[in-house]
């Protein structure tokens, strides 16, 4: 037998053995067959589990995932003037958002994604680094509408998740700086920061809305299901100020103050009649479109937040003061000779010995010793109520953020020289607007109205604070510090009469008050027979050699006083007055 | 045993199963409710992952010559006859191991694993071939002699398995190491090692569960951690297996209705497509389409079963029964993991998942079994 075939046999032989050796084939089948349904059965006792118990609280989950109820952004109200050119409106833009937890920042992905936004790839991927716990941030504010398109063209071209825009309302302010302190800003969010934006920013933000939309894993929005709320928009809000008066007062005041090299100044003008404010600008000013950081100077509407000694223009309450209580008439003789006074052991002090003068001699020099001389004949109690129910030493109804009150001292606690310096204006701060809001009541014959920003529905009532007939009076005499030997014939306007007083305050320091620091001042109302406009321009520390107010301040009043008045188309009062200003420019006397 | 007929008369003495007959089975070499079942199943696949891509046509269409491949390759394989797998067995092997080695030592590395072999024309993944190699080693191996094995032999086998084991987890492939060591398991259980051994065994491997956790990668670990616990980190490591409870819970008995899955259809669900894609049945289809399915795995599965019992010899019984038992693994594991008994190893829903080189080898194990029930010979005399 060959040996091949003995092994062939023998395998052939293993092979039958091991069939009939093999006994166990069947039981392991069975075995197997029992754990094979063993398995079947924890399988479907599983999805039965899921699919038929669960399946209530399953798909509620599922629905948690997908369907999402997101906010719908309200818009942000527009602020207007009194005439409705809009001074802050908002316009929709995109914003680019990522999940770093699904972003995977590849390099490629990022250097498309730093082409697309212009933001470095080194400083993308940090970020995402940076953040990689958080589900939601910003890659890019605020983006351009075409930027928007390439991010989500890109993120479809590359299958990347983790990506997205939201809808967001950028705040853009037509008029800039020149409306910038008194309407402020919005932050990146778009809540209010600063002035009226910060002031009215509940009326003004209105309330988001809410829609149920299908979301995929991705955090897309595929549908819109429904939307439960529409969003409220903000309220409007229509603004007192004059966008052609406000741009005047600015281009004058700013010309001013480069011209005078003054640190800074504010301008504000008040309707008589209806207390609204028609302009109010400063400067420095900044642009409220910019980024605002680290500029807290610029950012002060110093018409309203910042304090002065008002100097000579209080003279005007103080002799409003005294004929209010009959101590004295206009014609009444003030013997300011020789030029000082002693009250106490301090000296008040004239420019020269003005001798006899009148009442309206005081105003029109501006003399110091006449001022004393008829506020120490008062009493302190009446003195100190009529110069604060002109409102001095509190916050008018103006509601504005940072509002200052400035300081009016109880009387209770004046000396006889604390007295004579607050008939001529130290020892007390005033705002701007405070001075013009007093001014303001000289002007509308006695009566004293809230001031405001808002354009008024209807005329807000008066409070009388001063008999017409005084206030007349001093109107009257007011109109001779514009006359050519008063103090400020530059605040004259053409074909108007002019009331008006100007102040030139030493600026105190500490210990006392500078020899050469300086505030020019300079309050006034036009047209005198009937005033319509009081304005207060006000320039701090002029440093070009000119420095007093007559000089600094009362240009810009004429200026401004002027341009409003033709703006407003406000009858002149002084037609038939010796000086007219003809077609030519020239001054006929 | 006779069968007694009317229609032709007692040919042979000892006549066995009748050679089978007709075309597909006679000439073919085909078996026709096995090869029903595998039709029905794809076709069933298709629908599913038509809904799973996202409605891609396209991604349908790789699948469809995927498939078509694939039964190419079943029919081809049915035409080999046993006696030639025999043959082949040893060096399958042996090519099978140097190629894992090969790959591990200069292979493609793809998705953090090295598992792919660059053979110029195509990518070839050889842990694929050793999923089909290794029972065939172990049958031919322990069918040369008297069953049950010796402990020499039982030791040599057990090694057999092993080596290509600890091959592909080093790659690392754990999915595919968990089935080669389930294929090499199942010849040895079927050719019949004691129970004293199997208890054994098992007791061991309890006692070496703590050392294993030790040996486990970090990924490993957070996978067990995370089936334990999925709630865990549920953007995270969680994040897959919440998913796929939701879809699968979310379908209900009913399911909400082919293209209708919202767990799938919005991508919330990962995988959808491949490794989880019964995840997109079961939320579509509901109970009734994964008792479809099952029901279709289960007959494929016991008629493969069944072929195996009636192979004439041990290389066929324990070759057949192991390759069917690989795809009951195959079924289970996915499943399991995606309905969250399981933790979560990357192995696909076989003939379902959209995917290639799994199907491909997959249907060779079907193509064998069919040429082990259509090759049978009439016993001699």
């Amino acid at each position: 037998m060959m040996a091949s075939e003995k092994r062939k046999k023998r395998a052939i032989q293993a092979r039958q053995q091991s069939e009939r050796v093999l006994p166990s084939y069947a039981g392991r089948r069975r075995s197997l067959l029992g754990l094979f349904c063993l398995a079947m059965a924890a399988l479907v006792w599983r999805t039965v589990d899921q699919q038929v118990f669960e399946t209530d609280f399953l798909q509620n989950e599922g629905e948690r995932r997908h369907l999402r109820v997101v906010k719908v952004p309200a818009h942000r109200g527009m602020i207007t003037d009194r005439n409705g050119e809009p001074l802050a409106i908002s316009t929709p833009v995109d914003s680019v958002w990522a999940n770093p937890k699904l972003l995977d920042p590849d390099r490629s992905t990022l250097a498309a994604l730093e082409k697309v936004l212009g933001e470095d790839r080194d400083e993308l991927r940090r970020l995402l680094a940076r953040r990689s716990d958080r589900a939601f941030i910003y890659l890019k504010r605020r983006v351009n509408p075409d930027v928007a398109q390439r991010v989500m063209a890109l993120a479809e071209e590359r299958d990347l998740s983790g990506i997205g825009l939201r809808r967001e309302f950028r705040r853009y302010y037509p008029a800039g700086e020149v409306f910038a302190h008194v309407i402020g800003f919005t932050d990146i969010d778009d809540r209010g920061q600063e002035g009226l934006e910060l002031a009215y920013d509940d009326w003004l933000v209105g309330e988001p809305g809410a829609k149920r939309v299908i979301r995929d894993g991705r955090a897309r929005v595929i549908k819109n299901v429904e939307n439960i709320r529409a969003p409220r928009p903000g309220g409007d809000l229509t603004l007192s100020l004059d966008r052609r008066l406000q741009y005047l007062a600015y281009r004058e005041l700013k010309a001013a103050v480069q011209r005078h090299k003054a640190r800074s100044g504010s301008v504000v003008m008040l309707d008589v009649r209806t207390g609204e404010v028609l302009a109010m600008v400063n400067q420095p000013a900044y642009n409220p479109n910019g980024s605002h950081a680290g500029r807290g100077g610029v950012l002060r509407n110093r018409a309203l937040t910042d304090v002065f000694e008002p100097g000579s223009t209080m003279k005007p309450f103080t002799i409003a003061a005294a004929l209010e209580l009959g101590r004295l008439t206009p014609a009444s003789p003030i013997d300011t000779s020789p030029g000082f006074m002693r009250v106490g052991r301090a000296m008040v002090r004239d420019i020269r010995n003005y001798g006899m003068l009148d009442v309206a001699g005081v105003i029109t020099k501006s003399s110091n010793v006449g001022a004393s001389r008829i506020a120490l004949d008062l009493p302190p109690e009446a003195l100190w109520k009529a110069f604060s129910n002109l409102g001095f030493g509190r916050v008018s109804a103006i509601g504005f953020p940072g509002e200052a009150a400035g300081q009016l001292s109880p009387y209770q606690r004046w000396a006889r020289i604390d007295q004579a310096t607050l008939s001529f204006g130290y020892g007390l701060s005033v705002t701007p607007l405070q001075l013009a809001q007093a001014y303001s009541v000289l002007a509308a014959d006695g009566l004293l109205r809230p001031v405001s920003l808002m354009r008024q529905a209807e005329i807000p009532e008066g409070e009388r604070v001063m008999s017409a007939a005084t206030a007349r009076a001093v109107r009257l005499m007011l109109e001779s510090v514009v006359s050519p030997a008063g103090t400020a014939p530059a605040a004259a306007v053409p074909g108007y009469r002019v009331a008006g007083k100007t102040g030139t305050v030493r600026k105190s320091v500490a210990g006392g008050y500078a020899q050469d620091r300086y505030l020019a001042v300079f309050a006034g109302m036009a047209p005198a027979s009937d005033p319509r406009l009081v304005m207060v321009v006000m320039l701090n520390e002029p440093s070009a050699g000119k420095f007093y107010g007559g000089q600094v301040a009362a240009p810009v009043f004429s200026r401004v006083m002027a341009g409003a008045l033709r703006l407003m188309n406000i009858p002149p009062d002084a037609l038939d007055a010796p000086r007219v200003r003809l077609a030519g420019g020239a001054v006929h006397p | 045993m006779k069968f007694p007929s009317a229609s032709s008369p007692p040919a042979a003495p000892e006549s066995t199963p009748a050679r089978p007959q007709g075309l597909l089975a006679g000439r073919l070499h085909l078996d026709p409710p096995l090869l029903t079942g595998l039709i029905l199943l794809c076709g069933f696949g298709l629908i599913v992952l038509y809904s799973a891509s996202g409605e891609d046509l396209a991604q349908v269409e790789r699948q469809l010559i995927r498939l078509a491949i694939a039964f190419s390759v079943l029919f081809v394989m049915a035409q080999v006859p046993p006696a030639q797998l025999r043959r082949w067995s040893p060096w399958l092997f042996g090519a099978g191991i140097l190629m894992l080695i090969a790959v591990l030592v200069a292979g493609q590395i793809g998705k953090g694993a090295q598992r792919w072999l660059d053979l110029g024309l195509f990518r070839f993944q050889p842990s694929e071939l050793i999923k089909i190699a290794v029972p065939m080693m172990l049958a031919w191996f322990l069918s040369e002699a008297r069953l049950p094995p010796d402990w020499r032999r039982l030791s040599i086998a057990a090694g057999m398995t092993i080596v290509p084991v600890l091959l592909i987890a080093k790659q690392p492939d754990l999915g595919t190491a968990l089935l080669v060591a389930s294929a090499g398991i199942f010849v040895l259980f079927l050719a019949g090692i004691s129970w004293w051994l199997i208890g054994g065994l098992a007791v061991l491997l309890g006692a070496l569960a703590p050392l294993l956790w030790y040996l486990m990668r970090p990924y490993q670990r957070q996978r067990v951690l995370t089936f334990l616990n999925p709630e865990s980190d549920p953007l995270g490591a969680g994040y897959h297996i919440i998913q796929s409870k939701i879809a699968i819970g979310s379908g209900g008995v009913y399911g909400k209705g082919w293209l209708n899955g919202t767990q799938s259809h919005l991508e919330f669900l990962p995988e959808s497509s491949t490794d989880f894609i019964f995840a997109v049945l079961a939320e579509e289809f509901g109970l009734v389409g994964i008792l479809v399915l099952l029901a279709l795995y289960l007959f494929i599965i016991l008629r493969g079963l069944y072929i195996a019992t009636r192979a004439q010899d041990t290389y066929g019984r324990l070759l057949g029964g192991a390759l069917t038992l690989v795809v009951f693994v195959y079924v289970f594991v996915n499943t399991g993991m995606v309905t969250g008994l399981l933790p979560v190893v990357g192995i696909p829903l076989p003939l379902v998942s959209y995917g290639g080189t799994s199907l491909v080898t997959i249907m060779a194990g079907f193509g064998i079994l069919m040429s082990i029930h259509t090759h049978r010979k009439l016993l001699p005399p």
